[in-house]
């Protein structure tokens, strides 16, 4: 029966630490150049405005400093980050077609298995490329596209050339510019007007190649009336090297959507992951996000809500687990830009081993923001007195006609706690799983099962050493 | 025939560096029930702390064995897992974590078999009928939100449900109403046979109404000044511990 761990100073991570031979095709030279730009270009055969796009932003990218809050990153240099690596084989529509190594990566994350229970579409990005993309055919009978990025800029150009980086331009911050310069991969979406995707739709990005950055790019479009859930997933192995991780997130929400954007994130121990997601929502549009933060080595992730019409709302849950040699800077943007939009915020944290996690968001209410409802709770739990845990809830009320509600906690688990479930039979580790389980509890009942599973499996990795 | 459960020899514990239990000696046969009575302060709870292993009091000599097996040094969990459970006097809110959860976990824990869902689920519910418990309160929190008698029934469910060798009671019927005191008192009684023991602490005999009591011991600054049948339990309650002298070595 006994086959815990006594303690846990760094946690197994061998499902996801298994990594293979760098078998990639094509690499190009460390660092960032202009070259390196055109070539990335060439290779994924852009059209013209794309490498003009991408020359802009490196220019940026060159200009903009790194940001002076936050994290430290100071140890993220860029001219050591491999910026595309494109791994062996085509795209396929059919799993059988995927190279051997990369699909059992993806079946030991269970990948596959979950498109066939429960998924309605399913991408799989290794290093820069996505590999597999498929999508039910009675989704793409309505009009519903799913399809890795590159595919998107050629078919659906117009589209693209509409969307891409409006929400999120390049000129907004160092890492934007740097996305903008060497996106590669991602996933676009787009569902038309009153098409309900019932199903969830998931993107699964895995960072292979050592020594590699992933700047996926999602962009999904919910045209009016429409709905979606798509979910998103994350991994790693780990290596001895910074890998960095910049991706872009950009979802319109147009009139009476509604969009539940979901992530687990496990990045290995040495990812930077400095990614940006924003929504635009628009009257009466529901953006609901659900985020894990896991892994990683130091995260910044803030993802924000425009809530540009009427009515417009956001609903943000998040989890944040930070150990030992972890420092987690995540939580959330609200801008009310219009009357009787709402904005509810719901997170916890833990800080564990030496990890620090901080919990920052900011929530903008404009004059025009009347009648405006906003609720923030962000609950923070400390394993030991080694760890940090910081709350950082900045609220900006331009208007007096609003409700803002916040609360803010920050607690430890209580040694007397612990003796009562051991004293039940509970070992200790377990006891402080099930209090930390208990403790996310509210939030985790708002992420899909099979990613509940995940997340109750990682907090037991992380303190009873085992899977479930 | 009697069999030991418990033996405590010469137990000397504290918390902090200051000694509350000095020297105690006490047996406990299986098919027996114990009753510890003495004053505020003298020790009562320390003892049942330290017979369930609580980490924040340290053993300075002697030592406990259960079942033949020293005992000392093992963890609570490794206490609980041998078949002692503690009643709380004041059991611990516990967010996020539901009764029936709990009580799942801990049965497997104990067991070290698999619990399937639905035959537990029917058997909690029936010891919440026994105890009077709305079947609502196996999804809630433990104990988050109850009032202190339904602490006290809900650690009665776990004892039934968890059915330990040794139950340690420390002051279950404290606070609660007379009938409150009769469904604890059943529950108890439900509990014991032959093959198992109970180490009551009590200020109320009440509770103590449907149980044979084997043995009773007055204890008084970390000592056990007297000991006798179930009629001390009647002399103390109608005279209190002032006439008890203080053993002196």
């Amino acid at each position: 029966m006994e086959q815990q761990k006594t303690f846990v100073e760094d946690i197994e991570r061998t499902l996801y630490d298994i990594r293979n031979e760098d078998h990639s095709v094509y690499k190009t030279e460390r660092g960032l150049t202009e070259e390196i730009i055109r070539d990335i270009s060439r290779q994924k055969k852009d059209p013209a405005w794309m490498l003009d796009f991408r020359l802009q932003s490196l220019e940026k990218y060159y200009r903009i400093p790194l940001p002076v809050w936050g994290p430290d990153i100071s140890e993220l240099n860029m001219d050591d980050i491999v910026t595309y690596v494109r791994p062996g084989g085509k795209m396929a529509g059919n799993w059988q077609e995927v190279p051997e190594e990369i699909k059992a990566t993806f079946d030991r994350l269970g990948i596959p298995e979950a498109e066939r229970t429960s998924l309605s579409g399913v991408g799989a990005q290794y290093d820069s490329e996505v590999v597999y993309h498929r999508v039910q055919k009675e989704l793409s009978d309505q009009g519903v596209i799913y399809t890795d990025f590159e595919t998107a800029v050629h078919e659906y150009e117009d589209i693209v050339k509409e969307y891409f980086m409006k929400l999120v331009p390049p000129k907004d911050h160092k890492f934007a510019a740097l996305h903008g310069a060497v996106w590669s991969g991602g996933s676009f979406v787009y569902v038309p007007e009153g098409v309900h995707v019932d199903i969830p739709l998931q993107s699964y990005f895995r960072l292979n190649a050592a020594g590699a950055g992933q700047f996926e790019h999602t962009l999904i479009i919910c045209e009016k009336n429409s709905s979606l859930h798509f979910i998103e997933g994350c991994s790693a192995p780990r290596y001895n090297v910074t890998n960095l991780h910049a991706g872009c997130v950009e979802l319109y929400v147009k009139e009476g959507a509604r969009l539940r954007y979901s992530t687990i994130e496990n990045w290995s121990r040495n990812m930077m992951n400095l990614n940006t997601k924003r929504a635009l929502v628009e009257k009466d549009g529901l953006i609901e996000w659900v985020s894990g933060s896991f892994g990683s080595h130091v995260s910044c992730l803030y993802p924000s809500s425009i809530l540009h019409g009427e009515n417009a709302r956001c609903e943000f849950t998040g989890v944040t687990f930070a150990s030992r040699g972890q420092d987690l800077d995540t939580g959330a943007t609200v801008v009310m830009l219009a009357p009787n939009t709402s904005a509810n915020i719901n997170t916890r944290t833990i800080s564990k081993s030496g990890g620090a996690a901080t919990y920052r968001s900011a929530v903008k209410v404009t004059p025009g923001a009347k009648g405006a409802k906003c609720l923030v709770n962000c609950e923070s739990l400390l394993l030991d007195e080694k760890s940090r845990s910081d709350t950082l809830p900045v609220m900006d009320i331009e208007t007096d006609d609003v409700e803002i509600g916040h609360e803010a906690k920050i607690g430890r688990i209580s040694d007397e706690a612990i003796f009562y479930l051991t004293s039940r039979g509970i070992a200790e580790e377990e006891a402080q799983a099930m209090i930390v389980r208990g403790f996310v509890e509210p939030v985790a009942k708002a992420l899909p099962l099979e990613y509940a599973v995940e997340m109750n499996n990682l907090i037991n990795l992380e303190l009873v050493g085992s899977m479930g | 025939m009697t069999e030991t459960l418990l033996e405590i020899h010469d137990l000397h514990a504290g918390a902090a560096g200051r000694e509350i239990l000095k020297g105690i000696d006490l047996t406990i046969q299986k098919g027996e029930v114990h009753v510890i009575l003495g004053p505020n302060g003298s020790g009562k709870s320390t003892l049942m702390n330290v017979i369930m292993g609580h980490p924040g009091y340290q053993v300075t000599e002697g030592s406990l064995t259960f079942e033949g097996k020293d005992i000392t040094a093992l963890k609570t969990f490794e206490r609980a897992r041998a078949g002692i459970f503690l009643s709380f006097q004041t059991p611990e809110e516990i967010p996020g974590i539901t009764v029936e959860n709990m009580l799942r976990t801990a049965r497997q824990a104990i067991t070290g078999k698999r619990e399937r869902i639905f035959g537990f689920r029917k058997e909690l519910k029936e010891m919440m009928e026994e105890l009077q418990i709305d079947p609502s309160y196996s999804e809630r929190y433990l104990n988050v939100g109850f009032s202190g008698g339904e602490k006290k029934r809900n650690e009665i469910l776990q004892l039934l449900m968890l059915r330990p060798k040794l139950a340690l009671l420390d002051e279950t019927d404290s606070g609660l109403d007379v009938d409150a005191v009769q469904i604890v008192s059943r529950g108890v009684s439900k509990f014991h046979n032959g093959d198992n023991a109970c180490l009551i602490i009590t200020h109320n005999a009440r509770i103590l109404d449907k149980l044979k009591v084997d043995r009773v011991h007055v204890l008084k600054q970390g000592r056990i000044v007297e000991e006798g049948g179930p009629e001390l339990v009647d002399q103390i309650n109608r005279d209190g511990f002032g006439h008890i002298k203080e053993t002196t070595e």
